[in-house]
This record gives C-alpha cells, sequence and structure tokens, in this order.
C-alpha cells in the first residue's frame, strides 16, 4: 500500500477544494444579497444552507444538450481542460506547515503557470461552441487575460522578492512577524494591485466583458448546459478560490494568527474568505467597463506601477541587505 | 518504475500530439495538439529535474505563444482546409520535387535517430552547470555571470522585434 | 572592471546609435525634419574610431566577445558598408516615403548585430547576433509596405530564415551536449581531443551548424529565397543585406569552422567544397538568363559567395587572407551597384529592368560611369578590388592543391563578366527610355557616398598590399 499514500493527500485536498467551492458560491449569493438589501437564497434547508446541493444535483439531472454545429472533441473536451488548471492550482499551496500535496521550490511559479492555463479550456469552450455570442467571449477572455496576466505575476512575486524564496511555505513562514499586507508602502501597493488583476484575471466584474450577459448572453458558456456547465462554473469558482489563497499567502501571512497551532488552517481559510469577499465586494459595486478600457488600465496603468513596485521592491531588500521583514 | 511510465506517457502525448499537428485540416486543432505537446515536454523537463524550465516552458510557450497563436488563428478566421484542397497540397501528392523535399525529412529523421543510437555516452551529465537548472538560485546566479552578455543581447533583440512588428503592423501614417 | 568592456564598445556605439535614432523619432514633432541619419553616422564612425583603438589588443569581454583582429576587421567593413548605407539611403528614404525613423533604427539595429556575430566568441551569441540582424533585415525588406512584391520578399525571407534557424539551433544543442559549453575556445578544445572519433554526433551538430551557415551565405542548395528576397526588397536594402549579413555571417562560419571545428576540416572540407562549386556554377549560369538587374546581382552575389568558400575550403594562411579581402572588394562593390540601382529608381516604378538601363549613359552619365566601375570589378576585371580579390582566393585554392576548384572559378568568373558587361553595353550603346527622358540630378550625399567607393575600389585594385597586410596579420591573431 507504499504507493497510495502520494494518492491520499491530493484525494483529500481536492475533494475538500470542491466543498469549499461548492458553500463558496453560497457565500457570494448571501453577501450580494446583504449588499442589495435582499436576503438570498433561503428556502432550501435552514437559511438556504442546503442550497448548493440542490443546485448541484439539479445540474447533474438535466439534460446534456450538445448543439449539432458544435465541433465537438473542442467541446466536449472544453470543461475538462478548463477544470484541469483550476484545480492543479491547489497542488503547491501549504494550508499548514508541512500540509498540503507538494511544496515545490518554485511553488509559487507553478501556480501561476498553471493558473495561466486557464485560458486555453476557456478559449476552447468559447470557439468549440461555434456560436457568435461564445466566439466574442473567447477573444475577449484572451485579450484581457494576456493583458492581465503580466501585472497579475509581477505583484505576487512582491512577496516573492521580500521573503527571498518562490516556495510558497518559505513565503508564508518569512511573514511570521510581519505580515506583508503592512509592509510600509510596498506591501500595501503590491497587495491592491493584486486584488485588481485577480479581479480581471479571474474575468469578474467590473472586468467581466466576456460574459456580460446584457450583449453576450453569458459568454463562451452559452452553449453548455447540465453536467458540463456545472463542471465549468466549478472550475471558475475554484479559480476565485485558488488566486484567493494565494493572495492570503502572500499578504495575510497565511495560517499566523491567534491560538494553537492547529488553528492554522482555520486561520488560513478564514483569510483567503476574507479576500474572496474582497473580491467579491469589488464585483457586485462596480459597472462593467469597457474592452479598451480595460486594456488601457492594464497597460498603460498596472504594468508600469507593478514594474516600478518591483523594482522598488529589489531597492528595498538590496538596502536592507537580507531578504524577509 | 512510476517514472518510466509517467517518462513514456509524456513522450508518447509529445510526440503523438506533434504527429497529429501536422495532420490536421483545421488549424484550430492543430494550435490545441501543439499545447498539449508543450505541456507534455513540460513534463519530461520535470522528470530531467528541472522545474523552472517546465514552469518557464508553461508559461510563455504554452501560455503566452500558443495564446497568441490561437488569438491569431481566429482573428485571421483561417478556413478548415477542404478535401480536395488537401489533397492538391499534401506534400506526398506533388510532384517530383516536394516529395524529394519529404525524402530529405525522413532521411534527417533517419541519421537523428542512427547519431543518437550510435553514441556511446547519452547519459553523462553535461556541462559546467549541470545540475544548475535545478534550482533557481543557481541558475540566476549563473544567468547574470557567465551568460550575461547573451542575456542582455537578447534584450536588443526583443527590441528590434518590436520595433520591427511596429513597423509592420501600424497604420498608415497621415503625415506624409 | 573597465578593461573588460572594451570590447563590446565598437557595437555598444551602434546601439545607442541606434536607441539615438528610436528616441529622436519618438520626440519629433509633426512634419519635422531630423537628420537622423547623421545621427546613425556619427555612431557608426564612433564605432570605427573604437574599432582602430582596439586593434592588436586582443580585448576579450565577458569571455564571449573576441575584438581580435579579425573580428575588427570584419567590423570595420560592416561599419564602411553602414556609413555607405546610410548615405545612399538619404535620398531613397524621402522619396519612396519610408518611416525614416524606424528604417534607420533598424539599418544601426542590424549593424549590432553583425558586428556581434563577427566578434562572438560563443555560439549561443551567434545565434542571438544572427537573429537581431535578421529580424531588422526582414523588416526591412518588407518595409515597403503598399508593395506586394515587398510583402511576399519579406515572407518568404522570413519562413525560410527562421526555418534556417531552427538548423543552426539544433546544431548548437548538439554541440552543446557533446562538449558541455558553447564556448568556441571550449568546444574546440574538446573537438581536438575527440579528433579520432568517430562519433556520429559530431557529424550531425556539423552538418546541422554548416546548413544555417549556408543558408544565411545562400550557398545552393540553400539559396532559393535569394533572388525572391533580393528582388522584392527596395534596392538599397537588398545592396546592405546582400553584403553586411554575407561578411557578418561568413565571419562567423570561418570563425566557427576554422577554429572550433578545425579539427574536423577531413570531415567539412569536401562538403564546402560541394556547395562552392556549386554555389559558383548555379549563381553565374542562371544569372546568365536574368533580365532584372536586381535578380541579376542576385544570383551574381550568390556566385561570390562559392568564390568565398573556395577560400575558406583552401584554409591556408592565403586563403584566410584572401576572405577578408575578398569580403571587403565585394562589400563596396556590391553595395555600390545598388546604390545606383536605387538612385536610378523612382517611387512608381523601380525601373530595374536591364532594359531600362538602355542609353543610360546620355541622360546620367555619372551614374552610368560609376556602375561601369562596379560591373568591372564585380566581373574581376583589372585594375579594381575585385580582380585583386578573386586572383587571391584562385592563387590560395591553387596553393592548397584545390586545381578542381580553382579552374571552375575561373571559368565561371569568365562566362559572369558576360552578364556584367551586357549592363555596360546597354549603357553606352543601346538607344531606350533612359536616352529620351530629361537628365537628373543626383542628390550629393548619394554621389559622394559612390564616388568613395569606387575610388576604395581603385585604391584595392591597384594598390591592395597594404590591406592585404592587414588581412594577414588579422587572421594571424585566431587561426
Amino acid at each position: 500500500m507504499e504507493w497510495l499514500t502520494p494518492l491520499v493527500a491530493p484525494f483529500i485536498v481536492l475533494n475538500a477544494i470542491i466543498g469549499i467551492v461548492t458553500y463558496v458560491t453560497l457565500l457570494e449569493r448571501k453577501f450580494a444579497a446583504r449588499m442589495q438589501s435582499r436576503v438570498g437564497p433561503y428556502r432550501v434547508g435552514p437559511h438556504g444552507l442546503l442550497q448548493p446541493i440542490a443546485d448541484a444535483i439539479k445540474l447533474m439531472m438535466k439534460e446534456d444538450v450538445v448543439p449539432t454545429a458544435v465541433d465537438r472533441p473542442v467541446y466536449n473536451l472544453a470543461p475538462i481542460v478548463f477544470l484541469v488548471p483550476c484545480m492543479l492550482i491547489f497542488a503547491t499551496i501549504p494550508f499548514a506547515p508541512g500540509l498540503g500535496v507538494a511544496d515545490l521550490n518554485i511553488g509559487i511559479l507553478f501556480f501561476l503557470a498553471v493558473s495561466a492555463m486557464e485560458i486555453v479550456g476557456l478559449f476552447m469552450a468559447g470557439w468549440g461552441s461555434n456560436n457568435k455570442y461564445a466566439l466574442l467571449s473567447a477573444m475577449r477572455a484572451v485579450n484581457q487575460v494576456i493583458s492581465y496576466d503580466l501585472p497579475f505575476i509581477f505583484s505576487a512575486l512582491v512577496p516573492v522578492l521580500l521573503a527571498g524564496s518562490l516556495r510558497l511555505s518559505d513565503i508564508a513562514a518569512a511573514q511570521a512577524g510581519l505580515w506583508f499586507v503592512f509592509y510600509p508602502v510596498v506591501g500595501q501597493l503590491a497587495f491592491i494591485a493584486f486584488i485588481v488583476s485577480t479581479v480581471a484575471a479571474e474575468n469578474r466584474a467590473p472586468f467581466d466583458i466576456l460574459e456580460a450577459e446584457s450583449e453576450l448572453v453569458a459568454g463562451f458558456r452559452v452553449e453548455y448546459s447540465g453536467m458540463k456547465f456545472a463542471i465549468i462554473q466549478l472550475a471558475e469558482y475554484a479559480h476565485v478560490v485558488g488566486a484567493s489563497f494565494l493572495g492570503a499567502l502572500l499578504f495575510l501571512g497565511a495560517w499566523a494568527g491567534p491560538g494553537p497551532e492547529w488553528l492554522g488552517p482555520g486561520w488560513f481559510l478564514l483569510k483567503a474568505m476574507f479576500v474572496f469577499l474582497l473580491v467579491t465586494w469589488v464585483r457586485w459595486s462596480f459597472v462593467r467597463i469597457r474592452v479598451d478600457q480595460i486594456l488601457a488600465l492594464s497597460w498603460k496603468v498596472l504594468l508600469p506601477a507593478t514594474l516600478v513596485l518591483l523594482i522598488a521592491a529589489a531597492i528595498v531588500v538590496v538596502w536592507r541587505g537580507t531578504p524577509g521583514v | 518504475m512510476p517514472e518510466t511510465i509517467a517518462f513514456y506517457v509524456f513522450s508518447a502525448i509529445a510526440i503523438g500530439a506533434s504527429a497529429l499537428v501536422i495532420g490536421q485540416r483545421n488549424p484550430m486543432h492543430s494550435v490545441l495538439l501543439l499545447i498539449a505537446s508543450f505541456g507534455a515536454l513540460a513534463g519530461l523537463y520535470i522528470q530531467l529535474d528541472a522545474p523552472f524550465v517546465a514552469v518557464a516552458q508553461i508559461i510563455i510557450y504554452a501560455g503566452a505563444i500558443m495564446v497568441l497563436f490561437l488569438f491569431v488563428v481566429m482573428l485571421l478566421n483561417a478556413p478548415q482546409e477542404d478535401a480536395a484542397e488537401w489533397d492538391r497540397t499534401h506534400p506526398l501528392r506533388q510532384g517530383v520535387l516536394a516529395r524529394f523535399g519529404s525524402l530529405l525529412a525522413l532521411l534527417l529523421v533517419v541519421e537523428l535517430v542512427w547519431a543518437l543510437l550510435g553514441t556511446s555516452d547519452v547519459d553523462r551529465p553535461v556541462g559546467e552547470q549541470a545540475g544548475a537548472a535545478g534550482s533557481v538560485r543557481a541558475l540566476g546566479k549563473v544567468l547574470f555571470t557567465e551568460y550575461v552578455f547573451p542575456f542582455e543581447a537578447t534584450s536588443v533583440l526583443i527590441l528590434v522585434a518590436m520595433v520591427g512588428a511596429v513597423v509592420l503592423a501600424r497604420r498608415e501614417s497621415d503625415e506624409s | 572592471m573597465m578593461e573588460s568592456f572594451t570590447a563590446v564598445v565598437p557595437m555598444l556605439c551602434v546601439t545607442v546609435a541606434a536607441l539615438a535614432v528610436m528616441g529622436a523619432e519618438a520626440f519629433r514633432a509633426r512634419g519635422e525634419n531630423l537628420p537622423v541619419g547623421g545621427l546613425g553616422i556619427v555612431g557608426l564612425v564612433g564605432a570605427a574610431a573604437a574599432s582602430v583603438l582596439l586593434w592588436d589588443r586582443n580585448a576579450v569581454s565577458f569571455g564571449v566577445i573576441k575584438a581580435d583582429n579579425f573580428g575588427l576587421f570584419v567590423t570595420m567593413v560592416l561599419l564602411l558598408v553602414g556609413v555607405l548605407t546610410i548615405m545612399l539611403s538619404a535620398p531613397v528614404v524621402g522619396r519612396d516615403g519610408l518611416p525614416k525613423g524606424d528604417y534607420y533604427a533598424l539599418v544601426l539595429f542590424s549593424i549590432v548585430g553583425m558586428i556581434m556575430m563577427a566578434t562572438a566568441n560563443d555560439l549561443l551569441v551567434v545565434f542571438i547576433a544572427l537573429e537581431i540582424l535578421s529580424i531588422a533585415v526582414y523588416v526591412l525588406t518588407g518595409i515597403r509596405r503598399d508593395d506586394p512584391q515587398a510583402a511576399e520578399a519579406a515572407f518568404k525571407y522570413f519562413l525560410l530564415g527562421a526555418f534556417s534557424s531552427a538548423f543552426f539551433l539544433y546544431g548548437i544543442a548538439f554541440t552543446y551536449g557533446l562538449s558541455g559549453s558553447t564556448r568556441l575556445d571550449r568546444v574546440g578544445a574538446y573537438l581536438a581531443a575527440q579528433s579520432l572519433s568517430d562519433d556520429p554526433l559530431i557529424l550531425i551538430a556539423l552538418g546541422l551548424l554548416l546548413v544555417g551557415f549556408a543558408f544565411k551565405i545562400s550557398a545552393v542548395p540553400f539559396h532559393m529565397w535569394t533572388p525572391d528576397a533580393y528582388e522584392g526588397a527596395p534596392a538599397i536594402v537588398t545592396g546592405f543585406m546582400s553584403t553586411g549579413v554575407k561578411a557578418a555571417a561568413f565571419a562567423a562560419f570561418a570563425r566557427v569552422f576554422l577554429s572550433a571545428f578545425e579539427p574536423f576540416s577531413g570531415d567539412w572540407a569536401p562538403v564546402v567544397w560541394l556547395l562552392a562549386a556549386a554555389t559558383m556554377v548555379l549563381g553565374t549560369f542562371v544569372g546568365v538568363a536574368q533580365s532584372n538587374l536586381k535578380r541579376m546581382l542576385a544570383y551574381s552575389s550568390i556566385a561570390h559567395g562559392g568564390y568565398l568558400l573556395v577560400g575558406l575550403v583552401a584554409a591556408n594562411e592565403v586563403g584566410k587572407a584572401a576572405i577578408l579581402f575578398y569580403l571587403l572588394a565585394y562589400a563596396v562593390t556590391n553595395l555600390a551597384a545598388f546604390g545606383v540601382i536605387a538612385l536610378l529608381g523612382a517611387r512608381e516604378a523601380a525601373n530595374d529592368e536591364l532594359r531600362d538601363y538602355a542609353g543610360l549613359w546620355h541622360t546620367r552619365p555619372a551614374l552610368a560611369a560609376l556602375m561601369t566601375v562596379c560591373m568591372l570589378s564585380l566581373g574581376g576585371l583589372p585594375p579594381t578590388a575585385g580582380f585583386i580579390g578573386k586572383w587571391y582566393i584562385f592563387s590560395a585554392a591553387v596553393g592548397a592543391g584545390y586545381y578542381g576548384l580553382a579552374i571552375i572559378g575561373v571559368l565561371t568568373s569568365v562566362v559572369s563578366v558576360f552578364f556584367y558587361l551586357r549592363v555596360v553595353v546597354m549603357m553606352y550603346m543601346a538607344d531606350g527610355p533612359a536616352a529620351t527622358s530629361a537628365p537628373v540630378e543626383t542628390p550629393r550625399v548619394a554621389l559622394a557616398a559612390l564616388a568613395a567607393a569606387v575610388a576604395v575600389i581603385f585604391y584595392l585594385g591597384v594598390l591592395p598590399a597594404r590591406i592585404l597586410d592587414l588581412a594577414v596579420a588579422s587572421v594571424a591573431t585566431i587561426f
């Protein structure tokens, strides 16, 4: 049974993530409802607590409609290709010291690389659907992801510089004294840049032009139904949750918090949810902006700003002599 | 044992996907298969103890360059080659000259296989920096000491490419 | 510390000039006419001064750039090509409505790549330099965007060039895999130790590198792109790339094959022998059949590549020095010839068919006279530079025992005289469209450049000893 051990950890993490992601949808709906003075889901279970389960069962039982004009292999593979990177990003995240699937020495690069692969699945869905809304959505997605990957990577590299390591557990450990979000000036600016580019990279409002309901119906997933639709939704939320965990790890000290050590994962989850709510808060507060505004914001503001920030962080590190706080 | 299996799986994907890339009539399928091939290559790099190279491969090739490929293919709206066109332009159904080209390509493959089989010591580590690829720190050090000139020269290369792209792509100036 | 930077100073000067041109273009007011070409010339002259100061010092920077006399000699040739190109471009750029800043910046950047290639002591740097100059030249080829022929030329050149770069890179990969280094001296040391081994990988690496170089110098089975690219590009760009690219590629070719791969010369010399023979024969005989002057000169430049390969095969003292001398003679002559073609063109019509030259002597005698000198020099007639160059190349071949090559070379030279003289006959003895049109004044700067080029041609043809001594001295430093 020796060979089974490397399979156990991923199994647990995957299922935990799917569970978290399922309930994150409820969290978002409740939060959005609160912002709009509604109650949100309330009927299924106490306070609507069973709503995500009901949604999942409903989606699984729905008929899987495949339009005749789709490019079948691409259309059918797209949800899986979309899901795999969104799940793989959790592989390198340490949920507590020594608790994680694989603590790679280039963990953060792995996260960024795999997370960028999401676009391939998204593109396959949009293109394979053979639908003009879906295609337009895929085009916008590519535009946006290419534009925002760079500021996303650069802002995530600021904590890397401050910690002096690419290993995620080292970055978390380096914040034992001072969370990087409290690091003077550099930390806060990097955090803001990180949140903005996360919102954009996750294609959420105000950067959600690729699924803009009023013009593109639902964008790249307009032709999907049933389980395939569920997988796409799952992957999208998993990606947001993954980015939230990354944000909590890079800037909010990961598992650091009061109380005994075994509470660490709890703190981590709480911080990740805080980042998630931050992103959600942005989503429900701002109106959608135009394509050219989105691109201009990335190339003319965020990219130069994050580059300068990265250089500033490097100067700070060199000036202080050693990396770390 | 699992490593060996993984190696053969990655190699099979890489070779199979690459072969399929040139056999597709739909350019979009070719690009997607090429992404699969690059992904499998990244897996092989990890097996070679070069995780940084693997990740760079994914970020740069599969993530950035191939996505631009997809975008270009989509913008050009490259049509699916129809069967007649396919037959007409297929290198093996051409005149003597094109078949000769295919023959030369085959010859190159045979030569390479022969050479690789004929060489005795392919499994020895190579170079002063063997093993450096494994650690990002060592890689950075080598890049900024031993290879600093090629590294800096590359920036000129990228600048030239950018200037060239702008020259060829920008709208007609309304000045002249 | 500063000592280690000296070898890169020439290319740094040109890079700074290129950046200055870009900056000037960026901050140029609308409609303002800046002398960016002059800026480029300042940089090139600065680089030339630096090269003169570096002479005999054998400076090495970063271990990968080696400003030995061989590299510096080629650098000087390249700088001369650059200055002449910029001077000849001045009237052309305005006439054809080319984007001025971009044009000069790309020319300067490709010169940076050429200098880097000529002085590189590392296969990786050779590759990067090759790409810098290639990308700049691809774009220059297609810089007239309203011309479909130029677009086709640029596209063909780009695709085939990228293909050959892949071969070259593959060859570098095998070399690194074998020797564990891309530095030429270390590769050479490894290969010298292996000189008796029959490892097939060495031959594969050798072959792939050879393909990459042969493409860039358009040796015969790899020459397919040359006529189309040369015909489609603006004439002055054709002149630039047929001389600069070839000189840089030959310098790197000679450095790699005559130093690092010298122990295996028994393996590559016969192959290069075949390439040289095929290149000379095909370049000459297909050239005879051309009616377009640019296309004809394209085949002629292929043939000249063949003569240079003869020097490489011979590989004795005379042969190596003859390569350098021939590079200089060929560069000046060919560039001047293309300069004349460029000056005769108009925005609407290239005027590069042979019949367009009928009666040129009557309308533009100065250009006709200059063209005559160029044609005589390309044909290898005394007292021009081309004659001396060929003389040394063939005597080197005979000295090394390659009688066959020498005979092929002499015979093809004789045939080639036919098509060079056809141009001359056309200009003086035929009546044609050029005879009827009104005389046009030739721009002064361009005329000065052409006059200087012709002066160099005659200087090399009448008093070659001094330059040849320099060439001999420079090859002595590396091989």
